[in-house]
């Protein structure tokens, strides 16, 4: 009973009870699944709510620790092992949050095989919390893994024209990027006798050269789910052709699992190797903000676009993440937040539209601010919240990003952030382009043939939440910053600078 | 020369109950009426019960029997539980597919009783001859399980593996000749002194060397592995079934208790040698499952790659310290291999049709649409043989890679990981066309079989979250 009533616990496999449930429906009574996805998702954003509120953001340390011995024959010492701290609180919120927007966002798209939609998107909530949580790498690993599947079929059965090709690209992918941590997890539980990651951090002392290896073989795993420059091709076919609610996911939560795994592994567990690598990530991160953007600026698909935004917004990210002072790391999380925040709204609205017209073709839309107010309204301020425009929340992401990158010891040349610095007019350019050939000017052909309908009132519930989120990080961030700061610092003390 | 005590027939106590209870089978299948055989396949089924019984109860025990000539200890009670529950899985799978084919016959359950007689003999062997014995035991009955069903490429099958495994046999009694040249012993434990005293002769490592293309062949490792999917492909589908599981097994266990019993001291040769051989069963097999589009020859690639990742725990066998671990991964992901692979062979059997249809893998397309628990099974299993998680394909997977890396083989981990990731191309494909194509299939709704489906998933899941116990004893396994 004891296991059970842990909070972290209950977060993670809550969802589990409304699979359960779900499995015993008729898959005739839609609706009666599509509530009960819903409640659990609410249930569990609620479960998160009461964890936040035990979380004490003073304290730096693993807070409401779950640890109890699972495999502890034939020399493994693997630990169930839940806990949560400053560097993973806002991102469980993001989770749970995100997870129950998208399946309000399904309630109209989503009308063949509802029940295994909503089976399969629980599932993928209890992996995605479960990475975020996991503080014993075998479990972390399973989790990891886990994601894939759940993924892989809402890519797979309810995504676009070429989803099985995308869907098992993301799978193996990600599963090829993957599979070298796993070994790289085994040699560090046959050194440290343990996979415990606090208990691999304080062991420490692991030669340089093995170092530089483990962390390469994590950083392959995390970069290709961020995805950083040159290993991001699978993303775009993935968002493109996933589901809205899977793109929302996708962007919002599954490449954060990446951009946190740095964080969670490789900095505190190859500190020397990280130091080392800083400038070459950085590197990688700013090719990346300079490529995404152009790309995007090219893309005549809407949803392709912001897909490739995506590993522009991710690049900067990076960059903050391996500045590795605390301006920049504490700026790129609350970064990962804005852009779960952003991306996701944008992909809901590009969804919303998308439902009326089952096209994504920028030209063929046009003037559609006249049309569709509310729609153009809540399209505008996501634009701008992702281009970063003061006052919303990106702005102060990107802000600290590169005030961090521009002063940072371990990248060591201020030039990496006065480039990225163009990726952020850049993102102006193309977002701002998009936007004015959608909602500008005059009608375009798609508008003339379809009677467009203005957002309904459940749609407009969908994006609130997140509009609020917008203005809140975006005009008084300093809340968010007192929970990051702590844990950042307590990061950052144990590198060699 | 003593006579034989208790304690001797004790040791091979199952094997004897299940032998003797074959022999009554025989006579006992003539008065059965010829409309009435499936009382066979549970007449034999409680065989196989009571042996498992037995077998379960030698747990702890170790001893010797024969003069020294078959052993008793963790290692042969753990594979013959094991077997035994194959043997009990491979009848499951038959008794509706036999009557719906048309071909249930009493000689059926008897000839898989006699095969599973010389599996489980192969695991206790502590002697060469005994060896020998057991592989033609349990090979001759295969050869002709093979064939059973008449139709021509039942029989081309049956010819096949019957010529290429009495070629396999021919190299492992010439490897057994050599050894004797070489030490003056058949017996596992005189060789092993008789090649740690210092020089051995080549002779000895020749000898070796043909053993292991024997055994090599019998577990269908790449370059022994063409007879495989021709034979798995012609046989009828449970005969597959047993046959990919049990003669695995047998073929595993041998090559396990001769090797380390007897040939520690060749390591420094023969390490290099089943490096090599794991590495290319695991890049062959899982490249060239990559183009098949029979779910009965894809799954016989499958077969000869996962054959590759349990050779894996073998390699560092000569290493004193590594080798008992690494034997308990083989022997941990074998019972996982075993597990999905009978659940795998179950599915396919639901979907397969009179006159060689429903083999394809687009008549599995919809699947999950009509039948959505066969499909979950399937998936399970799928996820199981690439080595993902929630199954016991990943375990079983983390448990040998680990043992890899503690030997010091870096290189064969890397190889194994990422032709991990080839594997799951084809294996998702079986995935793609359940969930993501439409189709019409239709499905046999067969007890025994739902019930080998839906036990071997649960399994797959669930020992998975729990392994403790699994590990304990393949971990206590070992000799």
């Amino acid at each position: 009973m004891e296991f059970i009533s842990q909070p972290l616990t209950l977060l993670t496999f809550f969802p589990l009870l409304g699979v359960l449930v779900i499995l015993f429906l008729n898959a005739e009574q839609k609706n009666a699944i599509r509530w009960v996805a819903l409640g659990t998702s609410l249930i569990t954003f609620f479960i998160s709510l009461w964890v936040f509120s035990m979380f004490d953001s003073s304290n730096p340390n693993l807070q409401l620790e779950a640890k109890y011995n699972w495999i502890n024959v034939a020399r493994f010492n693997i630990h169930y092992y839940l806990a949560i701290d400053g560097l993973s609180v806002l991102l469980v919120l993001m989770t749970t949050a995100l997870t129950s927007i998208s399946i309000l966002c399904t309630w109209s798209a989503i009308e063949d095989r509802v029940k295994d939609f909503m089976a399969f998107f629980l599932l993928l909530e209890v992996g995605m919390s479960g990475v975020f949580l996991a503080q014993d790498l075998f479990l972390f690993y399973i989790f990891w893994e886990f994601t894939l599947v759940p993924m892989y079929f809402i890519i797979g059965i309810w995504g676009g024209p070429r989803r099985v090709y995308a869907a098992i690209k993301f799978f193996l992918y990600t599963m090829a990027g993957s599979i070298l941590m796993l070994l790289a997890i085994l040699w560090l539980g046959i050194y440290g006798n343990t996979f415990s990651v606090p208990d691999l951090v304080a062991k420490g002392n692991i030669p340089a050269n093995i170092q530089l290896w483990l962390f390469l073989a994590f950083t392959i795993a995390f970069a290709i789910k961020v995805p950083m420059w040159p290993v991001h091709s699978w993303l775009p076919d993935a968002h493109v052709e996933a589901p809205t609610a899977g793109s929302v996911i996708l962007a919002g939560v599954l490449l954060k699992m990446g951009t946190y795994g740095f964080l969670r592994f490789n900095i505190p567990l190859f500190p020397d190797a990280t130091v080392q690598a800083a400038p070459w990530i950085a590197l990688l991160a700013t090719i990346g903000i300079i490529y995404g953007a152009w790309v995007s600026y090219a893309q005549a698909d809407v949803k392709k676009l912001v897909a490739y935004s995506s590993v522009s917004h991710l690049g900067f990210v990076m960059l903050g993440l391996f500045a590795l002072n605390p301006e920049g790391v504490a700026g790129s999380i609350l970064q990962m937040i804005n852009h779960g925040i952003s991306t996701g709204a944008l992909f809901l609205l590009i969804g919303m539209i998308y439902e009326q017209t089952h096209t994504r073709e920028i030209k063929v839309y046009g003037g559609l601010w006249k049309i569709t107010p509310v729609f153009g309204v809540f399209m505008l301020i996501s634009a701008l919240s992702s281009m970063g425009l003061p006052g919303l929340n990106g702005f102060v992401g990107e802000f600290t990003i590169l005030l961090g990158a521009f002063g940072s010891n371990a990248i060591g040349n201020p030039w990496y952030a006065g480039i990225s610095a163009l990726g952020v007019i850049m993102a102006a350019v193309y977002i701002l382009y998009m936007f004015q050939r959608m909602f500008m000017g005059p009608a375009g052909e798609i508008t003339h043939h379809h009677q467009l309908k203005d957002l309904n009132w459940r749609e407009i519930i969908t994006m609130i939440p997140l509009i609020v989120f917008m203005f809140w990080i975006g005009l008084y961030p300093k809340p968010f910053f007192d929970i990051l700061a702590p844990a950042v610092e307590k990061l950052l003390s144990a590198l060699p600078l | 020369m003593t006579l034989p005590t208790l304690t001797d027939f004790y040791v091979l106590l199952p094997y004897i109950i299940l032998t003797v209870w074959a022999s009554v089978l025989l006579l006992v299948d003539v008065f059965i009426p010829k409309n009435r055989k499936s009382l066979t396949a549970i007449l034999s089924a409680l065989g196989i019960a009571v042996a498992l019984g037995y077998a379960i109860a030698q747990i702890g025990v170790t001893s010797k029997g024969f003069n020294n000539m078959v052993a008793l200890d963790g290692f042969s009670v753990f594979a013959n539980i094991l077997l035994l529950a194959s043997g009990l899985f491979g009848i499951a799978l038959a008794y509706g597919y036999n009557n719906r084919m048309n071909m249930q016959r009493g000689e059926y359950y008897i000839l898989l009783l006699f095969s599973l007689t010389g599996m489980m003999l192969m695991a206790q062997a502590a002697d060469l001859i005994i060896v020998f014995l057991a592989l033609e035991l349990l090979s001759i009955p295969l050869y002709v399980l093979s064939a059973i069903s008449r139709r021509l490429d039942a029989e081309e099958s049956g010819v096949k593996y019957f010529l290429l495994g009495a070629f396999a046999s021919g190299f492992v009694v010439y490897g057994i000749a050599l050894i004797f040249g070489a030490t003056g012993s058949t017996a596992l434990n005189d060789i092993f002194f008789a090649a740690s005293s210092g020089t051995f002769s080549l002779l000895l490592t020749v000898g070796a060397g043909l053993l292991l293309v024997g055994f090599s062949f019998k577990v269908a490792a790449v370059p022994f592995h063409m007879w495989t999917p021709d034979v798995y492909q012609g046989a009828p589908t449970p005969v597959t079934a047993f046959m990919s599981s049990g003669a695995k097994i047998a073929g595993f266990v041998a090559l396990f208790r001769v090797f380390a019993v007897a040939f520690p001291a060749l390591s420094d040769d023969l390490t290099n040698v089943l490096w090599a051989l794991s590495a290319l069963t695991m890049i062959i097999g899982n490249f060239v499952a990559l183009s098949q589009t029979n779910i009965k020859r894809l799954l016989a690639y499958s077969a000869i790659a996962q054959a590759g990742y349990i050779l894996m725990a073998f390699v560092p066998y000569g290493n004193k310290e590594v080798a008992p671990v690494a034997i308990a991964s083989g022997l941990f992901y074998l019972v996982a291999y075993t597990i999905s692979n009978f659940g795998t062979w179950g599915v396919v059997i639901a979907l397969e049709k009179a006159e060689n249809k429903g083999l394809e893998l687009d008549d599995y397309a919809g699947l999950a649409k009509k039948y959505p628990a066969l499909a979950i099974a399937m998936t399970v299993f799928m996820l199981s043989l690439i080595g993902f998680p929630p199954t016991l394909g990943m375990v079983g997977k983390f448990y040998l890679f680990r043992a890899a890396i503690d030997g010091g083989f870096v290189g064969l981990a890397i190889i194994g990981v990422l032709t991990s990731v080839v594997s799951a191309y084809y294996y998702l494909r079986v995935v793609v066309n359940m969930y993501m194509k439409e189709g019409d299939p239709t499905v046999e709704n067969e007890t025994w079989l739902n019930f080998t489906t839906a036990i071997t998933a649960i399994a797959t899941v669930a020992v998975s979250i729990v392994p403790n116990i699994l590990f304990l004893l393949a971990s206590t396994a070992v000799f």
